[in-house]
């Protein structure tokens, strides 16, 4: 437990301490690529509370991550096109306020995990990844087919967004604000788990039948695990998609479900901070050897066997040891 | 009126008939023991009460209230606890972990739980599948209290057990009786210890309730016929 706590605080601190260095240095890449490492590990975390607290393994989480993002991408879009987004039966218009983005992208996201979760967990096992893997493949297709949009091309937007007449096009300023969110994410997620909700929703991963023995519906308790990690996933997209001032397809591609899903197990699987490590360890890889070859992923994959064979709790796994109970 | 009342229950797994026609009543702050041979109904007629298996023909009625659309998870909120057979404790969770999961409104909470089994206190930080059998014992039951139920099962929860644990289980329960007043059904094998605590019996035989009476009333010629000791 000490070891993982070490564990933790070395990860947030080098994750601070990196962009700051390289504000030193003025190498505004490098914050950038840390600011992409802890928009993901968002995202990370947020399939951690389906996958690593309630065993549910989804295939279908960029659905979230996308619809974060084209909350984003549509929102900006009418604002800096000052064109409104619904005119009857009353009039919306769009925003380049970050705060009121986030916000929608939580709620959009939310909603989606509520229709598909709610579909899904009625099924289990092998079934529930197909079922999930189609729900996101069914968003990947309407975006592609969505001209309005951008349909293929996805949709770019000229300025990042704004929140509290700070100077967001600044990387370091950008960087704060997702690492203050990341944060914060990490504090409600660890008091998720700790509560006696994330307990029993650990009993259910271990035992349904007599979870339901002592008063509780593992079902529900799938749900809104099942909702909040969309929330939480949907609030990563919209980061990420004003990080690159851009929203595209891609991000709702089951590519992206399989490499968010990668930062999970690659960090550790209901480790709250595994997704940190995991995001964090994909970015640097995938920059270094990125660097080498263009066939990276052949080396990524390689360690991911080499986690999965023999450090099956991840980098936490591998350092801070397994965990006593909760494994 | 009666807190619990089974009338005719008829229960099945697939096509086999478990119960048939099986009969049971039991009134607040009760104590009745389950009784018969292995492969009887008891495990099958505790399912049924708890709605983890869904009978056919009968009803069954707790606290005024038909159960029998109702799924588990709804029975242990209207008040029946249960400690299964076999413990099946949350092993990935600690011993506080599993007390605190299962806890809703009450009495009941972790100091009252760790009073009636100091041990539990002692272990709180460990993990539940590091516990001794006793223990995990204690810890289901703990568990089941933690629901604050009004009935509370116990399924054979002494089988296996060291006899200095096993008192520790009995004493427990009996303290249950005398100071909650909560409404007890045991299945155990241990006739002179359920003797000091039930205060009537309901024998199964084949998945019919044979016999139902006062404890006391039970004759050496009925447990060799149905209990066969």
């Amino acid at each position: 437990m000490r070891r993982e706590r070490v564990l933790n605080a070395a990860l947030l601190l080098g994750l601070l301490a990196i962009p700051l260095w390289a504000w030193i240095v003025d190498e505004p890449f490098t914050i950038t690529l840390v600011t992409r490492a802890v928009i993901l590990a968002i995202a990370g975390i947020g399939l951690n509370v389906a996958l690593g607290l309630g065993g549910l393994v989804s295939l279908g989480h960029a659905a979230f991550f996308g619809l974060g993002g084209y909350a984003m991408g549509i929102l900006a879009y009418h604002a800096q096109t000052y064109t409104p987004l619904i005119e009857m039966p009353l009039l919306i218009e769009g925003t380049k306020s970050m705060p009121v983005i986030w916000l929608v992208a939580i709620a959009v996201s939310a909603l989606a995990a509520l229709a598909i979760g709610a579909l899904s967990l009625r099924t289990t096992g092998v079934y529930f990844i197909m079922i999930t893997l189609a729900f996101g493949q069914m968003f990947y297709y309407f975006a592609i087919s969505w001209p309005a949009y951008g349909g293929e091309d996805g949709l770019s937007i000229y300025v990042r967004n704004g929140v509290a007449g700070l100077n967001t096009m600044d990387p370091l300023t950008f960087f704060a604000i997702c690492y203050a969110l990341l944060l914060l994410v990490l504090f409600i997620v660890s008091r998720l788990a700790a509560s006696p909700f994330g307990l029993m929703l650990g009993a259910a991963r271990q035992n349904p039948a007599r979870v339901e023995a002592v008063g509780q519906a593992p079902y529900r308790l799938y749900l809104t695990a099942f909702v909040i990690s969309g929330a939480i996933t949907g609030l990563a997209g919209a980061l990420f998609a004003d990080l690159n001032r851009f929203v595209s397809p891609v991000m709702l591609s089951w590519q992206t479900s399989g490499e968010i899903m990668v930062f999970v197990i690659l960090g550790g699987v209901g480790r709250v901070f595994g997704p940190v490590a995991g995001a964090a360890l994909f970015i640097a890889l995938e920059h270094w050897l990125g660097g080498l070859s263009d066939y990276w992923h052949i080396y990524l994959g390689a360690i991911l066997l080499g986690v999965v064979l023999f450090a099956r709790g991840g980098i936490y796994g591998l350092i801070a040891g397994r965990e006593v109970a909760h494994d | 009126m009666s807190l619990l009342t089974l009338s005719h229950i008829s229960a099945f797994y697939g096509p086999s008939q478990a119960l048939f026609d099986v009969d049971l009543a039991l009134d607040e702050g009760e104590v009745l023991a389950l009784l018969g041979r292995n492969g009887m109904g008891k495990s099958t007629t505790i399912k049924v009460i708890c709605r983890l298996l869904r009978h056919r023909g009968g009803t069954v009625i707790f606290d005024g209230q038909d159960m029998a659309r109702l799924p588990s998870y709804r029975a242990a909120r209207a008040g029946i606890g249960l400690v299964p057979e076999g413990r099946r404790c949350f092993t990935n969770l600690t011993v506080e972990e599993n007390l605190i999961a299962a806890a809703r409104p009450g009495e009941w909470d972790f100091a009252r739980v760790a009073g009636l089994f100091p041990r539990l206190h002692e272990r709180r930080s460990q993990s539940a599948g590091s516990l001794s059998g006793g223990e995990q014992q204690m810890l289901a039951i703990g568990r089941a209290l933690m629901t604050n139920p009004r009935l509370l099962i116990l399924d054979e929860a002494t089988e296996g057990l060291a006899p200095v644990v096993r008192q520790e289980i009995w004493a427990a329960i009996a303290r249950l009786k005398s100071e909650t007043g909560m409404a007890l059904i045991v299945v155990d094998k241990s006739l002179g210890e359920l003797g000091r605590i039930a205060d009537r019996a309901v024998v199964l035989e084949k998945g019919v309730s044979v016999w139902t009476g006062a404890f006391a009333a039970l004759s050496p010629a009925l447990t060799d016929r149905y209990l066969g000791v």
